[in-house]
């Protein structure tokens, strides 16, 4: 066999295997989704958006649960943006040739891998125990923590993608650096700010080990935070494990309603991100 | 001879505008990134009301020479510049205040650096750092600005829309006209048309030369042409070194430097 046939066999081949695999990983996601789809379809009903969580055997629906997730997710998510914008911006504009900036940033994708049941164990400890009952306040805060090393990084990366030439061009002006940051630099990263909270807020919306250390579940619908309070994911964890068929097929309804949100919030990111970087 | 030696053994050729008429006075200039020299006790004196450009191959130092001018190379860490720079009686380089000192000497940049704000708002920026403005002085300002800096006509019924939207010729005009609206009493461009194509460089430099009834202004450039058809004193600047300072009529006719004779003929390059 020639030398050509032969590099041309040895690619055809190497193409077969990391086509083969990809086709894996992606038949993985397909069956996921289609099995949420097909079960969570079954179980959805007008009652879902309408009614609390029943007892076994009894008409309902997750609105308690829906609601619990929205407050927490969107209490982390007005504390992770503050944080994360803040410090991302620290990080990026000032944290050039700075030993505790390169810290800061390691600790921080330490964070951002870090198991989110440590992080729900670590809010237990610091929230729940020392004031003597679980609450939604803790939710929103161990969200918090799994939400604000996302946005951190993200607003980092995305104001080192504006060009030196415009912070030149607006200390050029006489402006002093703050300024041309707080006016200058973060309207032009506008959108990929907003993915960063997009992202976070996929991120912890799924997120069902820290609540269940923090914010604990409620059967019934609650508004006060420094109560217990219900969630999608302690609820589809509740649910999914009963004995009761009903339960089992809310929780399947629960699942899809989740894999739909944090798949839109990424397609929206994303489509953000591309927008702005054109 | 090779240029090295040229640029390192023979004294500056200086033909230099009278010392009442220069606005800025550059004596005797360091220039350091980290521990790379990259400007040996460089001259520059820059004549009121004329348009004075620095030409040179790449990485001769004349951005910056330009860029110590108005100490915009402070927001660097690491860059440090030695010497005099006289402006006005004061030492550019000494205790002036850095953001005092760019409102006066304004800057445009290679690449059209708009910001992410309406052109009304683009112009108003710079103006509002320095003073509070009533609402029709600004409208004149903001007209005064564009028609100076030839975009006025142009632009005059999309005020609201997004400077990032003007294409790249205007932006660098609209760049123009924001560095002139705060009344600076020189300007600095940086190769401003190197990404410009003929007829919008031939737009910026009327513009530029209409300006200089009113300011003075310094250009680096890497086109001759634009070197020679507008400015009124030539250096010509390798290896960090100012090699020949002269009248722009006199220093492309007949250069007295072999280096500068083998640039201006494309020997060089």
């Amino acid at each position: 066999m020639n030398r050509y046939l032969r590099r041309k066999l040895l690619n055809g081949i190497f193409v077969g295997i990391t086509s083969l695999f990809t086709a894996i990983a992606v038949g993985a996601l397909v069956l996921i989704l289609a099995s949420l789809i097909i079960n969570g379809f079954s179980g959805l009903h007008s009652t879902i958006f309408t009614m609390d969580q029943p007892p076994p055997g009894e008409m309902g629906g997750l609105r308690n649960a829906l609601v619990g997730s929205l407050i927490m997710c969107l209490a982390a998510m007005v504390v992770s943006v503050v944080i994360g914008i803040l410090a991302g911006t620290w990080l990026a504009e000032y944290g050039d040739n700075n030993r505790l900036a390169g810290v800061v940033r390691f600790l921080n994708d330490v964070l951002l891998s870090a198991p989110s049941i440590l992080v729900g164990l670590f809010v237990y400890e610091i929230m729940v125990r020392p004031f003597g009952g679980f609450s939604a306040y803790a939710g929103a805060v161990a969200l918090a923590f799994l939400a604000t090393p996302v946005v951190t990084r993200t607003t980092e990366d995305i104001l080192r993608l504006q060009p030196g030439a415009l912070r030149e061009a607006g200390q050029a002006l006489g402006a002093g650096k703050g300024l041309v940051i707080r006016s200058i630099i973060w309207k032009a990263s506008s959108t990929g700010l907003v993915t960063g909270g997009l992202l976070g807020f996929a991120r912890i919306s799924g997120e069902t080990a820290p609540l269940l250390f923090t914010s604990l579940g409620n059967p019934f619908l609650s508004l006060k935070l420094s109560q217990p309070m219900a969630s999608l994911p302690t609820t589809i964890f509740q649910f999914a494990l009963s004995a009761y068929d009903d339960w089992r097929a809310l929780a399947w309804v629960g699942a899809m309603i989740i894999a739909v949100a944090v798949l839109t919030t990424n397609i929206i990111g994303r489509a953000l991100a591309r927008g702005s970087h054109k | 001879m090779n240029f090295e030696e040229a640029a390192t053994e023979q004294p500056t050729v200086m033909v230099a505008p009278e010392a009442g008429e220069r606005v800025l006075d550059v004596k005797g200039l360091d220039f350091f990134y980290g521990k790379n020299k990259a400007l040996h006790a460089v001259d520059l004196p820059v004549a009121r009301n004329r348009i004075t450009a620095l030409i040179g191959p790449s990485g001769c130092g004349k951005s910056t020479l330009l860029r110590t001018l108005n100490r915009i190379y402070d927001l660097y860490p690491g860059q440090k510049a030695e010497g005099e720079i006289r402006f006005e009686g004061e030492n550019v380089l000494g205790k002036m205040d850095p953001a005092l000192l760019r409102a006066r000497i304004g800057m445009v940049f290679q690449r059209p650096t708009p910001f992410p704000m309406s052109i009304y708002e683009n112009i108003a920026f710079g103006v509002r750092l320095q003073r509070k403005v009533a609402k029709s002085e600004m409208d004149e300002i903001v007209e005064r600005s564009l028609t100076r800096a030839a975009l006025w006509d142009e632009v005059k019924n999309k005020l609201n829309q997004s400077g990032l939207g003007l294409s790249g010729g205007q932006q660098q005009r609209l760049c123009v006209a924001r560095g002139i609206a705060v009344e600076p009493e020189i300007l600095l461009l940086d190769e401003p048309a190197s990404a410009l194509d003929p007829l919008s460089t031939a737009k910026l430099e009327t513009a530029l030369l209409e300006l200089k009834d009113s300011l003075t202004i310094v250009i680096v450039t890497h086109n001759l042409q634009q070197a020679a058809r507008i400015s009124d004193y030539t250096g010509f600047m390798l290896m960090g070194r100012m090699v020949e300072f002269r009248p722009s009529s006199d220093a492309f006719v007949k250069p007295e430097t072999q280096a500068m004779r083998d640039y201006v003929t494309g020997r060089y390059g």
